[in-house]
């Protein structure tokens, strides 16, 4: 693609992005890290116990 | 639209007996798809009509073989129109044929409750301390990977070699918004904490007919399932088993409007890259999207900026055309993801799972200091596919709220058990809810019924958009059995009666 048509492409995806549908309304930064702490805490509760056993022993042969 | 874009998907899912030694995969497997209790009776797949050694480019392979005998044992046909069944080493779900990308989206879904429940079920047959694990991902991590394969109907009348020349990019490039994520590399590829997409690693052949070595960027099966002189399915291999609704809904969808432009002729010249094989997987490798793609006129462009440049063509082509308002959804969702992969990926985590995955990721790094090669982090990327509703990291996030919906756990649930209902997924659907007693075999194009006569009547079913609720829900309602419905759409001996289908049974 040329260099000019590049930029073209460019500039038409800010336009998109203006127009685009965004998700709900940011949050701070404290919110995200309290959020994915408790997420965090959530999936300690259900993690696989042997991380490793569980790991080594997922083979997955002749699949397409 | 020359032809209407009926699409569905295909999904291998991973199995894994959790505390068993030495665990035969396709014994499990058949543990599954046995188990399943939504399965009314057990009708059985027919292989009559299938060719998977046929090439889209026009010659056929010998001596491909089809199925084990074996498997037939294990391959079964839902209410919904679905086919559950073993591959090998691994329980399948393949959707009914679906009206539209968000149809086929829902049903992508049941699929996974399908499989939550068959496991939930084989696991009460496993002795004490065992437990069935199903994933709905692509990849073992240990160079061994399974597919999920999207399927769209195609005129017969577009040159194949047109669907080589313009889709090549276009899926090469989609990754940034297919992917699932993986963490590491496999098939020798260069070595990387963690990737975009499960499949991309395995893909080594522009073109080609194979499925499971030698994976191609474009699939040439040429297996319409329908009339072959009106049809083509096109079968693609190259996408990632997604969890999110939101990604499942705009891979088909992005891919349906883009094959519906192309078959209406209203695309500018292609966009072709130089290596498209190796464009595959540095695609999949590079989480800045600002890698720039060696193209074939010489120029060069990143996988972001090819993708604005489809969303151009296809806002386009939707402003002429005027499609079905579903796909205003698919430009506006496919937009939003575009924009945040410019701007801030992150924000993602709520709409493309290989963004979410990173997200859990990242936060078990940054909390318990572990090194990308950690085994914890591999274990998180392999329970995110879970498809057990408690253990599934992403039925996780989205209990919590964190992940965007497009359907209801109810519209879910009502999808496992019902068919769509304007596609011939509907007859088969209901044929098996009604008559599985003199339903004696089915495939995706024809059901065969016993009913007390010398011969096998097959009802033949080669129009995809025919069967429909609209079309068969008289004769349905008028007839008491099998035998009255055979009569009522004047089934045939054999092969040898009308190949139009059942929808002229009713007069419609």
């Amino acid at each position: 693609m040329a260099e000019q048509d590049r930029k073209k492409v460019q500039r038409k995806g800010t336009e998109a992005e203006s127009e685009a549908v965004q998700p709900a309304a940011g949050e701070t930064a404290a919110e995200t890290t309290e959020r994915i702490d408790e997420l965090l805490d959530e999936i300690d509760e259900v993690l696989e116990e042997n991380a490793e056993e569980f790991v080594k022993n997922y083979v997955q042969k002749g699949g397409q | 639209m020359t032809v209407h874009k009926v699409c569905g998907t295909e999904t291998e899912y991973g199995i894994s007996v959790r505390n068993q030694r030495e665990s035969n995969p396709a014994i499990a497997s058949g543990l599954v798809v046995n188990s399943y209790a939504g399965t009314h009776a057990r009708v059985q797949w027919s292989f009559e009509e299938e060719s998977p050694g046929r090439d889209a480019r026009g010659f056929g392979v010998g001596g491909v073989v089809v199925e084990d005998f074996d498997s037939a044992l294990v391959n079964v046909v839902l209410s919904n129109g679905a086919r559950l069944y073993v591959d090998h080493a691994h329980p399948e779900y393949s959707t009914p044929e679906c009206f539209d990308p968000l149809e086929a989206a829902l049903h992508d879904k049941a699929g996974e409750l399908v499989m939550a429940r068959a496991g939930a079920a084989a696991g009460t047959l496993l002795p004490a301390g065992q437990r069935m694990g199903l994933y709905k991902n692509n990849s073992d991590g240990k160079g061994n990977s399974y597919g999920t394969h999207e399927n769209y109907l195609l005129a017969r009348e577009l040159p194949f070699a047109d669907v080589i020349r313009y889709l090549t990019a276009f899926l090469v490039t989609r990754q940034i918004f297919t992917g699932s994520g993986k963490v590491g590399s496999e098939n020798g590829r260069p070595n990387i904490p963690f990737q975009l997409t499960q499949r991309a690693d395995f893909f080594e052949e522009r073109v080609g007919l194979e499925t499971t070595l030698k994976r191609p960027i474009i699939n040439t099966r040429d297996e319409p399932h329908g009339d072959p002189s009106k049809y083509r399915r096109l079968h693609v291999i190259i996408g990632d088993a997604n969890l999110s609704e939101t990604q499942t809904f705009v891979k088909l969808g992005t891919a349906s409007l883009f094959l519906a432009a192309l078959e209406d002729g209203a695309l500018p010249d292609p966009v072709a890259l130089a290596d498209p094989v190796a464009a595959v997987w540095q695609v999949s490798h590079d989480l800045d999207f600002r890698l720039p793609l060696s193209l074939e006129d010489g120029g060069s462009a990143t996988s972001l900026e090819l993708q604005w440049q489809y969303l151009e063509w296809l806002t386009k082509y939707a402003e002429q055309v005027a499609p079905d308002p579903v796909y205003d959804r698919v430009l506006a969702l496919w937009a939003s993801i575009l924009a945040d992969l410019e701007t801030d990926p992150t924000r993602l985590a709520d709409r493309l799972d290989w963004a979410a995955k990173l997200q859990i990721l990242e936060g078990f790094r940054n909390r318990d200091g572990l090194e990308w090669d950690d085994s914890k982090l591999r274990a998180l990327d392999l329970q995110y596919h879970d498809v057990d509703p408690e253990r599934g990291l992403y039925y996780r996030l989205a209990g919590r709220g964190s992940m965007q919906r497009l359907f209801t756990d109810e519209e879910i649930e009502l999808a496992v058990a019902e068919p769509p209902e304007r596609t011939r997924a509907y007859f088969r659907g209901r044929c098996v809810s009604r008559f599985s007693e003199s339903l004696v075999a089915a495939n995706w194009d024809s059901l065969v019924f016993e009913v007390g006569e010398d011969t096998l009547k097959r009802v033949p079913m080669m129009e995809p958009l025919r069967g429909t609720k609209e079309r068969v829900d008289t004769v349905l309602e008028e007839v008491a059995d099998a035998a009255e419905l055979v009569r009522a759409l004047g089934g045939s001996h054999g092969r040898t009666g009308s190949e139009e289908g059942p929808a002229e049974g009713n007069g419609s």
